[in-house]
């Protein structure tokens, strides 16, 4: 069900114009993702020569790797998050998400450390899979929207988390519990650069490579764009949006995972408060926060914008506190420029029509 | 004050659920009755069961964590009902806070920063109410926004300091309790709060075009009511109402900081769809609210007399919220399946 059930009227209308007027149409909404992913790029560009003038260190190798292992999560978040919102829905207990598989990851590990790395990896994936498998079956046979039911879970999970932690007796998992093989995974670099960005990378290209090549990923627009037309058109919504949620929760897992190895402490409060930033880099990102529009890699851009704003804050002589008054900030001019640009191109497409009609 | 004020039913749920059938304005179960019976049977069975539950001190204290929660659901409700949203309450509750904790560092009176404090909140619910109307953005999407802008200010005037040294006075007056009774003094001024605002949606031509806006906007523009210019004042009173409860809670806990309040909202939109107001808008009363805002205080309170760690109450927060949007929805369903099978 939709996030923005509250104003639902008039969007669905202009942000379908492009496929009743074909091809011209969709190249212009085309045009227009690029052009915001552009923005985005050079408003980090920007943003990184502003740092290193006032800060030549700021390019140092270790400064430019931790930002790297720091962006790694929330663009993976990201990734799953656009595949939700995309679908009309948001999914605000990726937080929480994140924090109980990061513990169920250290858990397995502190129990069988012998276990592969790739089997830990699994495991985290399987837990967020679950959650995001109840979040999407909530939202999708109830027909309730996604924000209360997720804003719901985001708590409900959150005290799963604690409530497994204190009946456990190990309310915080240290590195000296984890094992070595593990641990190694969130120090590793590939020719310099960290594994774990490898990893967001990966997924980003994946993801962005199944919503556009593959008809289901596709579908997900449709269903965003114009819920009912979709049902209509054949299109099975509640099952995609199923399968967006499940995927969501699967790399909010895996963003758990990454987390545990990187930062190999895990109390639970890990990724408390994420989901502002998961959902402002996708709608900083260019995805429309009403569903149908916007892509993985302006939501990747996004993540990997609020992680720089974050680290250059401090090397600009400002202090950190302003990064979470800058993300709320961000998030009201993208949504506002969002609405000006879709009215632009409505108007456009109409005037384009009108001449045609004549 | 009952929920059948509510105009007559509104078309077909206009907005299509992604997920399973049309949406339908969740008008049928958890209606203020309802939720008052379930208020009602819980409370002589916790009083029963639960040791000490009953006692004037618990009510006291019971009452002292349901009052913020209740007052800002009060704007709030309204705010819902026609259609919209405000997620940045909490966050407000925290900027009012940092806010009257640095003013009364800088020495300032708080028969002074009291009314600059709801300025303040004023001005916040502003900024929400122009995004929405002026520039038509959603409501969802600018509060989240807000939500993250507000609590940021409100760490940049305070930073994670904490500010406590206010007067005993004010922080003894925000926790006392009328005689012997056990019952706060703050509760009389929110049940006045409480009946003007019921007056005003139940009883007012203003309380009945919220109604209309809420079920269909187009059609409460077309009858003459200014759609955006109402929405707008709904947000500027909801920040102003939620200053007054940062001012509250600072008092009432003796300390100014910028993490106050965080994730109020949850428990705050959760006592109005427990109290059978659609998240859809268009329906719903405050009678069923302010039980709702009762009944989440009174599981919470129970759950922690018998033990149950805190961690526990958030999931059943969480619960009861998914619970109160969740049974509407099945409910309407199961009518309209019973409703269809004759005909075919």
């Amino acid at each position: 069900m939709s996030a923005p059930v509250t104003r639902p009227a008039p969007l669905p209308e202009e942000l379908a114009a492009p496929e009743r007027t074909g091809r011209r149409g969709a190249a212009l909404v085309q045009r227009l993702v690029v052009v915001r992913e552009l923005g985005i790029l050079a408003a980090l560009v920007l943003l990184v020569v502003v740092t290193v003038v006032a800060n030549p260190r700021f390019l140092s190798g270790q400064n430019v790797r931790d930002l790297l292992l720091s962006a790694a999560i929330l663009t993976v978040l990201a990734a799953g998050q656009t595949m939700v919102i995309v679908t009309r829905n948001v999914d605000l207990s990726v937080g929480s998400v994140l924090g109980l598989s990061a513990y169920a990851t250290g858990t397995l590990l502190v129990v069988a450390p012998g276990t592969p790395v790739v089997l830990a990896v699994l495991a985290g994936m399987a837990v967020g899979a679950v959650c995001g498998l109840l979040n999407g079956l909530i939202v999708a046979a109830a027909g309730v929207p996604s924000l209360v039911v997720t804003l719901g879970t985001l708590y409900a999970f959150r005290g799963l988390d604690s409530l497994w932690a204190s009946s456990a007796d190990r309310l915080q998992i240290n590195a000296a519990d984890l094992p070595g093989g593990f641990k190694s995974l969130g120090t590793a670099r590939l020719l310099g650069v960290p594994v774990l960005f490898l990893v967001a990378v990966v997924v980003v290209l994946l993801v962005g490579y199944y919503l556009r090549t593959f008809r289901s990923g596709r579908e997900l627009y449709g269903i965003g764009s114009a819920p009912e037309a979709a049902r209509l058109s054949g299109i099975p919504v509640g099952r995609r949006v199923l399968t967006a949620f499940v995927v969501n929760g699967a790399l909010a897992g895996l963003a758990g995972v990454l987390y545990a190895a990187r930062f190999q402490t895990l109390d639970t409060t890990a990724g408390t408060g994420q989901e502002l930033f998961v959902v402002a880099a996708a709608v900083v990102g260019g995805v429309a926060i009403f569903g149908g529009s916007g892509s993985v890699y302006g939501a990747a851009l996004g993540a990997l914008l609020l992680t720089t704003i974050g680290t250059a804050l401090p090397q600009l002589g400002l202090d950190p506190f302003w990064r979470d008054a800058a993300v709320g900030a961000l998030i009201l001019a993208a949504i506002a420029l969002d609405r000006a640009l879709t009215l632009r191109l409505a108007a456009r497409l109409r005037g384009r029509n009108a001449r045609r009609d004549r | 004050m009952t929920v059948e004020t509510a105009p007559a039913p509104a078309p077909s749920g206009g907005s299509a659920a992604a997920g399973g059938a049309p949406a339908r304005r969740g008008r049928t179960l958890p209606s203020g009755s309802v939720i008052t019976t379930f208020l009602v049977l819980f409370l002589v069975i916790a009083a029963v069961s639960v040791e000490g539950f009953a006692s004037t001190r618990n009510a006291g204290f019971l009452l002292l964590d349901v009052v913020v929660i209740a007052l800002i659901a009060l704007p709030l409700t309204l705010v819902v009902v026609t259609g919209e949203i405000d997620l940045s309450v909490a966050s407000t509750v925290g900027l009012s806070s940092a806010v009257m904790g640095k003013l009364w560092f800088a020495g300032l009176p708080l028969e002074a920063i009291i009314p600059l404090v709801l300025l303040l909140g004023a001005a916040l619910g502003a900024v929400n109410g122009l995004l929405v109307t002026r520039l038509g953005l959603p409501s969802l999407a600018v509060t989240i926004g807000t939500l993250a802008l507000y609590r940021g200010l409100a760490f940049v005037v305070l930073g994670d300091q904490a500010v406590a040294d206010f007067p005993r006075a004010w922080t003894t007056w925000a926790i006392s309790s009328i005689g012997s009774t056990g019952i706060p003094v703050v509760v009389v001024p929110l049940v006045v709060l409480v009946l003007v605002t019921g007056v005003v949606l139940h009883a007012t031509p203003v309380g009945r075009s919220l109604y209309a806006m809420g079920n269909s906007e187009d059609a409460a523009r077309f009858s003459g009511i200014d759609v955006g210019r109402t929405k707008l004042w709904l947000f500027v009173v909801t920040g102003v109402v939620s200053a007054l409860g940062g001012v509250y809670w600072t008092l009432r806990y003796g300390s100014a900081r910028a993490d106050n309040a965080t994730g109020l909202e949850l428990q705050v939109i959760a006592a109005i769809l427990l109290g059978g107001v659609s998240i859809f808008g268009g329906s719903g009363g405050l009678l069923g609210v302010v039980a709702g805002a009762l009944l989440l205080g009174s599981v919470r309170n129970a759950l922690q007399l018998v033990n149950v760690p805190s961690d526990v109450l958030n999931i059943v927060t969480g619960v009861l919220l998914i619970t109160a949007v969740v049974a509407p929805q099945v409910a309407a369903r199961v009518k309209g399946r019973r409703r269809r099978r004759p005909a075919s």
